[in-house]
């Protein structure tokens, strides 16, 4: 009887003052949240919802403002350097993400299974020191070792490869590789220590078991790694992607685009196109446009990682 | 454990070569940073006559003094209070747990795919409006909005994980809602913080697109925001520009060596919980 009474007489009781004091609570919790909320508002979602508005205009910036509905995006599919930066935009997705989640995925194993100790760990620092400098400070040490006395041309030269010799980041052909270059350099050590973090969870007890059969590293890395790592490589390749479609600091200080527009990726045209060329509107399009691409791009990527996971 | 000695060696020789590409451009440039001013050397050379100079060459010619002074001014401005309103909202999100907590947590974390050339073009318009066009508050104001993603993510990714007991006991001993956040739970935080704080630092530091675009005085920049101006007035004496890159980067590297532990977790544990 009093265990049936019980929770009738503690609602009864409480319910008036509870409900008070969670609103109250939730109303002090507002207040906590909203200076962050405020300025992430004003500085990063107006902007946003503007872009979108600037889009449909013609506008110099500073003269009235011509509304032109969806010319501009016409505009961005018609002129093949303004298109031409979208593509560029997938081949870096190539070289600054899957290449380094792939590279990263083996540096990542082999450490885990040769070099458990300290020579892994100093690996690991090593390989992480590009992800802390600056962008700006990656593209200018890149654009010495790629120039024609650089040390990139050096080492070919003393390994019989005089002949390949160029100023990379001049060539039209190399340009875009050789910017690729840049940020595996900067992502690798990012992707490896994430990946291994993510293989030190990995039960033991497995890896053990196909050692004793006598597994070899391939047999182990496509057998247990990769299947068991899928989460983990859908983040890398989420965050790498995102970095890989926003370029724009290495690609400005390396090549500014060029040469010709070999290299001008969205980022780097949406500058020239807002900032020197005054076109706002049309600036405005191709960063629509570029933004709705990275959640395109995205989304399936999360997809496929957390389903299986 | 079973792994063959040759294959032991193989995979040590691949992680050698691979710390190896790692390092060689950073040698690459310090040795070239010591040979003489205006000329052109080879990529990997020892010089005959190391000119240690450099350094304080660029020291003056990137005005680096004023630039360092600068950038410590933005960090100071911008790191702090991002610590303080990314926290604050962490801990309404993540353990009042407010009505619409889903919802703005959501929120935050769609700012963690926006490609920041994308909204560069209206917050320049938008700082013109204001008048903090081409002042150090043009730097610090969005700077701290565009870290909220990060790190009010990072913040409510703690707090959300704090055992209920805790507020509980505060709550019986009547502790208002702002002493359970100061008095207990920002103490408790402070691991956290401290390695978003750092980490933020060194973001701000290697800030390039934002003061590019809304500072036109490169001295009024961050670091990278001048070392990008520098290597526009010096793109041609690469001895020069590659000292003034060394000393940008040097305090960076000192943070990464100091701080490792707590930067390689913020940034991994960071993206994992995404």
């Amino acid at each position: 009887m009093t265990s049936d009474n019980r929770p009738v007489f503690l609602t009864f009781s409480r319910r008036t003052p509870l409900k008070k004091w969670v609103r109250r609570e939730t109303f002090a919790g507002w207040l906590f949240v909203l200076p962050a909320l405020l300025m992430y508002a004003f500085f990063v979602l107006v902007p946003l919802l503007l872009t979108i508005l600037y889009s449909f205009y013609r506008w110099n910036g500073v003269g009235p403002m011509k509304w032109v509905g969806f010319n501009n995006y016409l505009t961005v599919f018609e002129v093949p350097d303004l298109l031409g930066t979208i593509v560029n935009a997938f081949w870096l997705v190539m070289w600054f993400s899957i290449i380094p989640v792939g590279i990263g995925l083996v540096v990542a194993s082999v450490i885990h299974r040769v070099a458990t100790g300290r020579f892994g760990s100093v690996a690991r620092t090593v390989l992480f020191l590009p992800q802390v400098i600056a962008l700006v400070a990656a593209g200018i040490i890149w654009g010495w070792l790629l120039a024609l006395p650089g040390v990139i041309n050096q080492i070919l030269k003393s390994i019989g490869l005089g002949a390949i010799t160029r100023a990379w980041l001049g060539d039209f052909t190399f340009a875009l590789p050789s910017v690729g270059v840049i940020g595996i350099w900067v992502l690798l050590g990012f992707c490896t220590v994430l990946l291994l973090t993510g293989m030190t969870k990995i039960d033991p007890a497995l890896y053990e078991s196909a050692r004793i059969d006598g597994a070899s590293w391939l047999q182990e890395f496509v057998g247990i790694t990769v299947p068991l790592l899928r989460n983990e490589i859908g983040v890398c390749l989420t965050v790498t992607v995102i970095n890989a479609l926003a370029a724009f600091d290495i690609v400005y200080v390396a090549t500014a685009g060029g040469p010709g527009n070999s290299t001008s990726v969205p980022g780097i045209q949406i500058y020239i196109l807002a900032f020197t060329q005054r076109a706002i509107g049309l600036a405005s399009a191709l960063a629509v446009m570029l933004m709705i691409l990275v959640v395109v791009v995205v989304i399936p990527i999360q997809r496929l990682s957390r389903e299986s996971a | 454990m079973k792994i063959a000695r040759s294959e032991l060696w193989s995979g040590r020789v691949f992680l050698v070569l691979m710390m190896a590409f790692t390092i060689l451009p950073f040698i690459s440039i310090f040795m070239t940073a010591l040979h003489p001013s205006g000329t052109v050397p080879n990529g990997l050379e020892w010089p005959a006559h190391p000119q240690w100079g450099n350094f304080v060459e660029a020291f003056k010619q990137a005005q680096m003094p004023k630039l360092l002074l600068s950038s410590i001014f933005i960090v100071i401005a911008v790191v702090p209070v991002s610590l303080i309103i990314s926290t604050m909202a962490g801990f309404g999100i993540g353990l009042l747990r407010i009505t619409g907590a889903p919802v703005l947590l959501l929120l935050f974390v769609f700012g963690l795919t926006l490609p920041f050339p994308g909204i560069i073009i209206p917050i320049y318009f938008l700082e013109r409006t204001l008048h903090i066009y081409n002042t150090r508050l043009a730097i610090v104001l969005p700077l701290i909005a565009l870290y909220m993603p990060f790190a009010v993510f990072w913040m409510r990714a703690h707090f959300v994980n704090m055992p209920g007991e805790i507020s509980d006991a505060a709550r019986v001993d009547g502790a208002s809602t702002w002493d359970l956040f100061w008095q207990i739970h920002v103490p408790l935080a402070r691991a956290p913080i401290a390695s978003l704080g750092i980490l933020m630092c060194v973001w701000t530091w290697n800030q390039f697109l934002l003061p590019l675009v809304l500072v036109e005085d490169p001295s009024q920049r961050t670091m990278a925001g001048g070392l990008g101006a520098f290597q526009g007035h010096y793109a041609t004496d690469i001895p020069l520009l590659c000292a003034g890159t060394i000393l940008i980067l040097v305090p960076t590297l000192v943070t990464f060596v100091l701080f490792q532990r707590q930067i390689i977790a913020a940034l991994i544990q960071g993206s994992v919980k995404g």
